[in-house]
């Protein structure tokens, strides 16, 4: 507003219409001038980039990833062969991305929740020691706690031969955390629509309860009926389709054991990595999150008869929520980002099979394009999720 | 009547023990409940168990200085010969051995002149001087070449002198173009508040490492052919990018927080508008965004050792170098604990001067 107000009254007393003290002109000349400059940098880069490319004979294009790949990778979600091509060795890495960013997210919230809840704990001895994880944590490089937790599985436990076996079936050596896992069997799919079942009807349960509430005030255990549904009807299936048991067990063969699933070291690692590290900036959120609830609001609450966890549940969490989820969500985006940290570990991430393929194939701008693009989409598809999430819980001013 | 005033002084009686002193304190804080004092007792088991080992790994059975790689395996505390063995390549890297009195003087120099920032007293014209000079001194001192300090090629620098030279640099160069790309972020002129805006979000939504891949793949094609700038450079200049969006935010924050009475008052001033950038609005701007600037600075220092990625050495990097040392393999505890207290004191020492500044302003702000 001011500057158009500027705009009017200088523009009245300009003289010729095409001078630079005009701002209007002033206005576009600038605009040009920035433009051009992008515009010309941005030519002279790409000029100099495809003499270059065509000077070293290097063909551009995405044509590369119908390729034959050629080069392992240690863990995949989808199947996976060398022989595959570097377009599924992409798509690969993408989801072993977004494997260790979704379970470092829960694995943090929950940690940088206990966390940040305990610094305000009125224990002394329970606040002192989050706090103090908290300044530790948070001072120290990300990659250096990478290298750090990888040492200590890579070099501190026993070679495969000599694996630890706490229970019988696991066994934890230097190739990583082996769990006997169940064997797939047909009642899973039917185990599946009993729990899709559960969902659907526990939605039903709770619009009844809400209206039932409304109309006559009695509340009804939605969250206990919900949990036993959706652990009840699963388990009714697994019982009916006759409670299969076989489990596959790992068993040592030759140099490494076969069967079972498995964390890997550098999997281990990079989750341990980013949750500790994540969680210590989450503790601080939160903290600062109920901290910004007036404390008169817990007293009311507490003087209208709620009892404490209802206190937390209905009064103290919805407001700190509007506090605490927009900083969250940067949290998540730097948790997705920093999970390009696995390159230096050697967890396939996409940033890492995105490396191997650039330096295979030397189709440097295609990879760097690539994972910018891919994290690009992630980090959108986060902000958009927290954004909606955010308005959902946001203030309704009336 | 009389008997009931007293005359003469009362003696004070003790403060009564449940509200005041150390049991009271314990009672308050640590067995204020049934469940406070389970958890207390619990984690005092849990400190019990876990501090002595690692007392004793640290100091009582640790190794000392001058022991053989061999004794240390044997003995199973810590080694601290290690870190004493290999402390100049950790700390400087390859830099030739006899010359490293200018990496040393180079830390000195950068630290000085960080510590000399830190106090508002000193926040005048001159300090802006006296980091040009600084700075060139580093370079001089770093290369070499010239007042008979013999050269030194910038692949041989290393450690801790890279570290800081990366993040002191990195953010004086990057600092300027934050304030433009801020102000550009703001600004009324559509074409420029798309540049900016596009800048900042594409930089911000991806991760650091892509953008050091960039600088070492992809700006030897931008250049023309024949030209070749070195990769200490390229990171260089991949890190001036990646911090020029991340504090443009923090400097955004600030202009936001500015009541917009104070550019109509620039304008009334008539002021135009650099002048009133200049003069009214970026002065208080910047106080408020010091503390979220900090932080920025913060998390920029932590991420300077991603370098290592692209195979520069930094103070992690030589770190990791050292330890692949065949003789002295496996003493990884003992090199990530000293350079993660190097990273510590820088980081946390930051966060401390942040939160005092941040007290500071609001001062000013109540009065």
């Amino acid at each position: 507003m001011a500057s158009e107000t500027r705009d009017t009254v200088r523009g009245a007393q300009g003289g010729s219409s095409f001078s630079l003290s005009d701002p209007t002109v002033r206005a576009v000349f600038y605009q040009v001038l920035v433009v051009g400059i992008v515009v010309a940098v941005g030519w002279y880069l790409i000029h100099n980039t495809l003499d270059n490319l065509s000077r070293r004979s290097i063909a551009t294009g995405f044509g590369f990833l119908e390729r034959e790949a050629s080069f392992g990778i240690g863990e995949s979600l989808i199947d996976y062969s060398p022989r595959d091509t570097y377009g599924r060795a992409f798509l690969v890495g993408v989801l072993n991305t977004l494997k260790v960013s979704i379970i470092g997210i829960v694995l943090a919230t929950v940690l940088g929740t206990v966390v940040g809840v305990a610094r305000l704990s009125s224990n002394w001895l329970i606040a002192k020691i989050a706090s103090t994880y908290v300044e530790i944590v948070r001072n120290i490089p990300p990659l250096l706690q990478l290298f750090f937790w990888y040492a200590i599985v890579s070099d501190s436990m026993p070679p495969v031969r000599q694996a630890l076996n706490p229970i019988p079936g696991v066994f934890l050596s230097q190739r990583g955390l082996f769990v006997p896992v169940p064997v797939a069997d047909p009642v899973w799919g039917e185990m599946a629509f009993a729990l899709a079942l559960a969902v659907i009807v526990a939605i039903f349960v709770h619009r009844w309860a809400r209206t039932r509430q409304a109309r006559t005030g009695l509340p009804f255990p939605t969250g206990l009926t919900t949990l036993g549904l959706v652990v009840g009807f699963p388990l009714i299936a697994y019982i009916a389709g006759g409670a299969p048991t076989a489990l596959d067990v790992p068993q040592l063969q030759g140099f490494n054991f076969r069967g079972g699933a498995v964390i890997s070291p550098e999997f281990f690692a990079i989750l341990t990595g980013l949750t500790v590290y994540t969680a210590a900036f989450i503790a601080e959120v939160v903290r600062s999150g109920i901290v910004a609830v007036n404390w008169g609001q817990t007293e009311a609450a507490r003087a209208l008869g709620l009892n404490s966890g209802r206190t937390l549940r209905l009064v103290v969490l919805p407001q700190a929520l509007r506090v605490i989820v927009p900083p969250l969500t940067s949290q998540y985006l730097n948790l997705t980002k920093n999970s390009s940290l696995a390159l230096a570990i050697g967890y396939p991430d996409l940033v890492s099979i995105a490396n191997t393929t650039l330096n295979q194939t030397g189709q440097a701008i295609e990879g760097v394009a690539m994972i910018m693009g891919t994290y690009l989409t992630i980090s959108l598809g986060i902000s958009i999720f927290m954004n909606w999430y955010n308005k959902r819980i946001a203030l309704v001013e009336r | 009547m009389t008997e009931n005033v007293h005359t003469g002084s009362i003696p004070d009686e003790r403060p009564p023990a449940n509200t005041v002193g150390p049991i009271a304190w314990l009672r308050n804080n640590l067995f204020n409940s049934w469940y406070n004092a389970l958890l207390t007792i619990l984690i005092i088991y849990g400190l019990a168990r876990a501090i002595p080992p690692l007392l004793d790994w640290l100091i009582f059975h640790a190794n000392a200085i001058g022991t053989t790689p061999q004794e240390c395996r044997a003995n199973g505390g810590a080694c601290w010969t290690f870190v004493s063995e290999k402390l100049r390549f950790i700390l400087f890297g390859t830099f030739p051995y006899e010359q490293q009195w200018r990496p040393l003087v180079t830390i000195a120099i950068i630290i000085a002149l960080v510590l000399i920032s830190c106090d508002r007293r000193f926040w005048k014209p001159w300090l802006g001087l006296a980091w040009v000079a600084g700075i060139a001194a580093v370079a001089i001192l770093m290369w070499g070449g010239v007042f008979g300090l013999s050269y030194v090629e910038n692949t041989l620098w290393g450690g801790l002198p890279l570290t800081l030279m990366l993040s002191v640099i990195g953010l004086s160069v990057a600092f300027p173009a934050s304030i433009l790309l801020a102000l550009g972020r703001r600004s009324q002129l559509p074409a420029i508040r798309v540049v900016s805006v596009t800048y900042i979000e594409l930089i911000r939504g991806v991760p650091l490492i892509s953008l050091l891949f960039m600088a070492s793949v992809m700006f030897p094609l931008f250049l023309p052919t024949g030209v070749n700038i070195d990769k200490l450079l390229r990171a260089q200049i991949a890190f001036i990018m990646f911090a020029a969006a991340y504090m443009a935010e923090a400097i955004r924050g600030g202009l936001q927080a500015i009541p917009k009475g104070q550019y109509e008052a620039a304008d009334a001033l008539g002021l135009n508008y650099w002048q009133g950038m200049r003069k009214i609005i970026l002065p208080q701007a910047l106080a408020i965004s010091i503390p979220p600037l900090v932080n920025t600075f913060i998390s920029f220092f932590k991420d300077t050792s991603l370098v290592i990625i692209i195979g520069l050495y930094d103070l992690l990097g030589t770190a990791k170098a050292a330890l692949s040392d065949p003789a002295w393999r496996g003493f990884y505890r003992e090199a990530y604990l000293f350079i993660g207290v190097i990273y510590w004191v820088f980081c946390f020492s930051m966060s401390k001067y942040s939160q005092k500044l941040e007290r500071d302003l609001r001062r000013g702000h109540r009065r």
